[in-house]
């Protein structure tokens, strides 16, 4: 990796003080940013840890759902009680996140914030109607992934926290890349009371909701329902694993498992 | 067995201690005083012209010790990077060589071609400024894959090899051939490719270059399989040094699969750049530059066609096989299509008359060459895919028509109709073990309640027998290679009884310093723990072949045998004296030497120490000391041969393949040690099982960019794609021409596995009518090729 000044600030406010240095980059867990430095993909001039900073830390209960602070590590939410009992679905999708050594440095806000298309949690934060607390104010999860890594944050602008509500049911069920084991399809499934929600990641530029998915699920909960229900492979991703149409199909068969598991 | 660590014992690895501590000593781990660090910078066009090269800036940067290219190297008269085997076309030409320098001088040829050096102070700085190197290219037309080599009007990757053709290769009796077919009941036909893998050992390729101004010696550290033949090489053909003024060390070295048996440019690089800089220099190469610069493996495309009588009798067999040598010539690729993968084509079966064409070409991709297995894999694969194929055609059971057609034991020795004489085999018994191991009979229930489940079940058998212990010298000569295949081994007893051993032999993984010992620790019924082996460093051993080919204990074994055969006749000759006894009346048991009819006896440690404190001695008739050496040329190769079977289950949703079982039945003749066979065979079939499954190296046809050049889309096997191994052997047939009656175990694994599986899978989709489907069956293919089957079905 080229050469940068690393910083770790022990105060939100010294973080977004921080990040003003041009060209300055937020580390979270570092799973993604750390191979692309190595590789010397990207030269940034500072490297700001969040590590040390309390705010972004810690689990609550908050309005019946979850309140998750942005430096909470894929294994922390995993193994969880409070996750387990309010959203267990959401400690199950943690659990599945790339593998061990993964699990024990990411962290949910650096994945929100990279926006990586085969990332899990952006499909937990649109099907659980999450909203992004930033230094700066609140995104609804609806609006927070707006492309390929890319989001609504600003420049500069730090995620504190993420707020899931607390759904019936819900369950996630995705499919690996042999290979990197990213998702090329997951698909988490949500019901609250009369709504559905259906957010699919892995398969496009950025996540997205299928609503004819969740319009046939709102009136009929049951894998079933999706019987002849697909999305169009035109857009999707397309790669030496997974075609879009290869993609379209593995999204109807990835809901209906996330319908089952979800009960 | 006397000795509990002795032959046929499951003694834990000796080096594993330091491995799994982090004590191991790999050539990264070696700092000197004063050392640099290089860097290359390599081609990122598979084909360009080099116009100029810039490196003004980069020689500027901070901590650049110097930056190097072609045109220093040929000033310095450094020779092109030989290779080891020379194959003669069908019309008596010998293969075209074109030159491959170290460091490109006028063209590159392919992504990861090196074209300049840089060394600096550390490896950050050299990486540094290897960024600022800037190579002028003229970017050429790339030929990205063996069937575009030979396209009408492919770019030429050497302007002296016309079509792109390296050599146009055959083997076996045509005319025999041709008249089988035509008198046939049945063919079974079949088109596939063997698709390129990337070897991918755990530690990169790293090299170590030392010049020692007041002597004129070189050292090198590498990562080698085989440090005398890489010295042999570099010293004598690329950098003009004699053998006494270079040391060529292999130090602990993190798995090779054939990729470090090859001398790489590298270590001429290295070795030549420590007395241009008057430093130590290092280069390690990360595993990107690892993807693109080791030697690949395989990447065969073939045609084969199987003649029958009625009843299912195999009467010939006939290949014509397109292998892809990549852009240069390898140390030993020419003979990895050819004479370890043609003469292997019989396969355990009695098929009276092959014949095989093989047509090697160049192309803008990295080298290929022996990668575990090394051409028999790709013999397997064929004949047992082919074997299936016939199965379907005959409407036979598949073990039925293997069983038919074996070679019988009886047969033995047996000379197939492609070259090879088979000393032992029971290819039946191997069968008759796997089946109850599987629940044969039981399989139909099984993919019935697969069926009900939604899941499609298949089962797949493999038979392999492959040719180890590449051997005797004077025939592979005669196949065109240049080297010696011996083993040497010296055993030195120290005054006190404890045994070093040298061997020529190289562990990089296979255990060696534990089953050597196990071989003197039973042979001079002495503790284990007194037997250090020593491997690895041209200065301390005889110059010895190295390790592949599972040819270290066949071979370097056999050498070990006789070196101390020769330590124990001179032992008995010091008994005889020290017992005043007659030497004929001298017995010898498990290291003890005693007077026939009496209890008057020594032990060995008594021997060598009168051996060395000669007070009574016989220095008439013996020299003092204990230390024998031995060099050891077979006289034919080994056999190992087995039976694999694998039983999968697919979910037709996702294009999802799970193992669900695997069983494998081995003939490795006599086993040294049972644990380490058992971790040889679970690796082996791990790395067959990645090819059938996972394993895919990419190049873009048109760019030759090398598109798998990351974990992220080079998809390796982990410990939760495979099932927990159900591994059986028999030592019913020991090796005839070996004093161990050993055959080798390292490749087996691998040779047999991807066949097995691939038969499992085309099993498993039989009802869709697929009869073939092409290695890896990743998900979306076999998802695919149902979708694609069923509306046909349906409209059935």
């Amino acid at each position: 990796m080229y050469a940068f000044t690393y910083q770790r600030p022990t105060s939100l406010a010294d973080a977004a003080a921080a990040i003003q240095a041009e060209e300055a980059k937020l580390l979270g867990g570092g799973q993604t940013l750390l191979p692309t430095l190595k590789q010397r993909l990207a030269r940034p001039t500072d490297l700001i840890d969040l590590g040390a900073i309390p705010e972004l830390k810690g689990i609550r209960e908050a309005d019946g759902g979850l309140e998750i602070g942005a430096f909470t590590r894929h294994a922390e939410v995993a193994h969880s009680d409070l996750v387990k009992r309010v959203i267990p679905a959401l400690a199950s999708l943690a659990e599945g996140i790339g593998d061990r050594q993964v699990r024990n440095m990411g962290t949910m806000g650096g994945s929100i914030a990279n926006a990586d298309p085969s990332a899990d949690y952006p499909s937990a934060a649109v099907a659980l109607k999450a909203s992004v607390t930033t230094d700066r104010r609140t995104i609804a999860g609806d609006d927070f992934f707006t492309g390929m890594f890319e989001t609504a944050l600003e420049p500069g602008e730090i995620v504190k926290s993420v707020r899931f509500s607390r759904p019936d049911k819900a369950a996630y069920a995705k499919f690996r890349n042999p290979a990197s084991r990213y998702a090329i399809v997951g698909v988490f499934v949500a019901k609250f009371g009369a709504e559905v929600r259906v957010a699919v990641t892995g398969a496009a530029g950025s996540v997205f909701r299928a609503t004819a998915f969740e319009t046939a699920l709102a009136a009929d909960f049951r894998a079933e329902a999706l019987n002849g229900l697909s999305v169009e492979a035109d857009g999707l991703n397309a790669d030496i694993h997974a075609s879009a149409d290869y993609r379209a199909h593995l999204v109807t068969v990835m809901a209906k498992r996330a319908v089952e598991a979800a009960g | 067995m006397a000795n509990p660590n002795g032959i046929g014992a499951s003694v834990r690895r000796r080096e594993d201690q330091r491995f799994l501590t982090g004590r191991g000593n790999y050539t990264d781990d070696f700092k000197r005083p004063n050392m640099t660090h290089a860097v290359h910078v390599r081609s990122p066009y598979a084909h360009a012209r080099i116009l100029g090269i810039d490196f003004a800036d980069a020689a500027a940067m901070p901590g650049v010790v110097a930056v190097l290219t072609g045109a220093d190297m040929e000033a310095d008269k450094v020779g092109s990077l030989p290779c080891g085997w020379q194959i003669h076309s069908k019309d008596g030409s010998p293969m075209k060589e074109p030159p491959h320098h170290p460091l490109a001088r006028d063209r590159v040829r392919y992504v990861g071609d090196a074209v300049a050096v840089v060394i600096a102070e550390t490896r950050e700085q050299a990486r540094d400024a290897a960024e600022m190197v800037v190579v002028d290219y003229e970017e050429l037309p790339a030929v990205g894959s063996s069937t575009r080599a030979i396209a009408g009007g492919a770019p030429l990757v050497h302007d002296d090899a016309p079509d792109n053709v390296c050599y146009d290769w055959h083997l076996g009796d045509k005319a025999a051939v041709d008249t089988a077919f035509a008198n046939a009941a049945h063919v079974a036909k079949i088109d596939l490719v063997n698709q390129r893998l990337v070897p991918n050992a755990m530690e990169p390729r790293a090299a170590m270059g030392e010049y020692d101004q007041s002597s004129g010696e070189y050292t090198l550290t590498t990562t080698s399989q085989n440090p005398h033949v890489t010295r042999l090489l570099m010293g004598a053909f690329v950098l003009g040094i004699p053998e006494h003024k270079l040391r060529v060390v292999a130090p602990d070295v993190g798995g090779g699969f054939g990729s470090k048996i090859f001398h790489y440019g590298e270590e001429a690089v290295v070795t030549w750049a420590a007395r241009k800089v008057g430093r130590p220099v290092k280069w390690t190469a990360d595993r990107s530059e690892s993807f693109l610069t080791d030697a690949h493996g395989r990447d065969h495309v073939s045609h084969a066609e199987l003649a029958m009588d009625a009843d299912g009798n195999f009467l010939a067999l006939r290949v014509s096989t397109l292998a892809n040598l990549g852009a240069y010539l390898s140390t030993f690729a020419p003979s990895i299509p050819t004479y370890l993968y043609a003469t292997l084509l019989a396969g355990q079966y009695k098929t009276p008359a092959i014949y095989a064409e093989v047509k090697a070409v160049f192309t803008n991709t990295a080298p290929v060459d022996a990668y575990r297995g090394a051409g028999r894999p790709e013999a397997c694969y064929l004949i047992e895919r082919i074997v299936d194929v016939a199965a379907g055609v005959m409407g036979m059971d598949k073990t039925e028509i293997r069983r038919r057609n074996f070679v019988p034991k009886e047969a033995m020795p047996y000379q197939t109709p492609v070259a090879l004489q088979y000393d032992t085999g029971d290819f039946a018994k191997n069968l008759d073990i796997a089946l109850p191991l599987v629940d044969y009979p039981g399989f139909q229930q099984r993919r019935a309640e697969s069926k009900a489940r939604g899941k499609l079940r298949g089962i797949g058998f493999a038979t392999y027998i492959e040719a180890c212990g590449i051997a005797p010298s004077n025939v592979a000569g005669a196949l065109g290679a240049r080297a010696g295949l011996y083993e040497c081994a010296e055993v030195r007893f120290h005054p006190t009884g404890s045994v070093t051993v040298f061997t020529g032999a190289h562990s990089h993984g296979q255990g060696h310093e534990t089953t050597f010992a196990q071989i003197v620790a039973e042979r001079f019924g002495i503790p284990i723990e007194n037997v250090e082996i020593v491997h690895g460093d041209t200065n301390k051993i005889p110059f010895g072949m190295g390790t592949y080919g599972s040819r270290s204990l066949a071979v370097g074994g056999s050498a070990l045998v006789k070196a101390m055969d020769k330590v124990e006749r001179k032992a008995k000759k010091i008994a005889a004296h020290m017992l005043e006894a007659a030497e004929t009346d001298i017995e010898v048991k498990d290291g003890r030497f005693t007077v026939a009819g009496t209890d008057k006896s020594l032990g060995i440690g008594d021997i060598a120490l009168q051996a060395y404190v000669p007070h009574n001695f016989p220095l008439d008739e013996l020299e003092p000391g204990l230390d024998e050496q031995a060099f050891y040329d077979p006289k034919n190769f080994t056999y190992p041969n087995g039976c694999h079977v694998c039983e999968l289950e697919i979910d037709p949703d996702t294009g999802v393949t799970t193992i669900v079982s695997f069983a494998a039945v081995d003939d490795f003749g006599n086993v040294i040690n049972p644990l380490i066979v058992e971790g040889q065979v679970h690796g082996g079939l791990v790395q067959g099982i990645g090819q059938a499954l996972y394993e895919n190296c990419v190049y873009d046809e048109d760019s030759g960019q090398l598109v798998t050049g990351s974990y992220m889309d080079y998809c390796m096997p982990r410990a939760d794609d495979v099932p927990s191994f159900t591994v059986r052997y028999h030592e019913d047939q020991p090796c005839t021409h070996n004093p161990l009656g050993v055959k080798g175990c390292g490749e087996a694994g691998t040779i047999g596995a991807a066949a097995a599986v691939m038969n499992a899978v085309v099993d498993a989709l039989s009802d869709y009518g697929v009869t073939h489907m092409d290695m890896p069956a990743t998900p979306e293919k076999v998802w695919r090729t149902i979708r694609d089957a069923a509306p046909a079905m349906a409209a059935e």
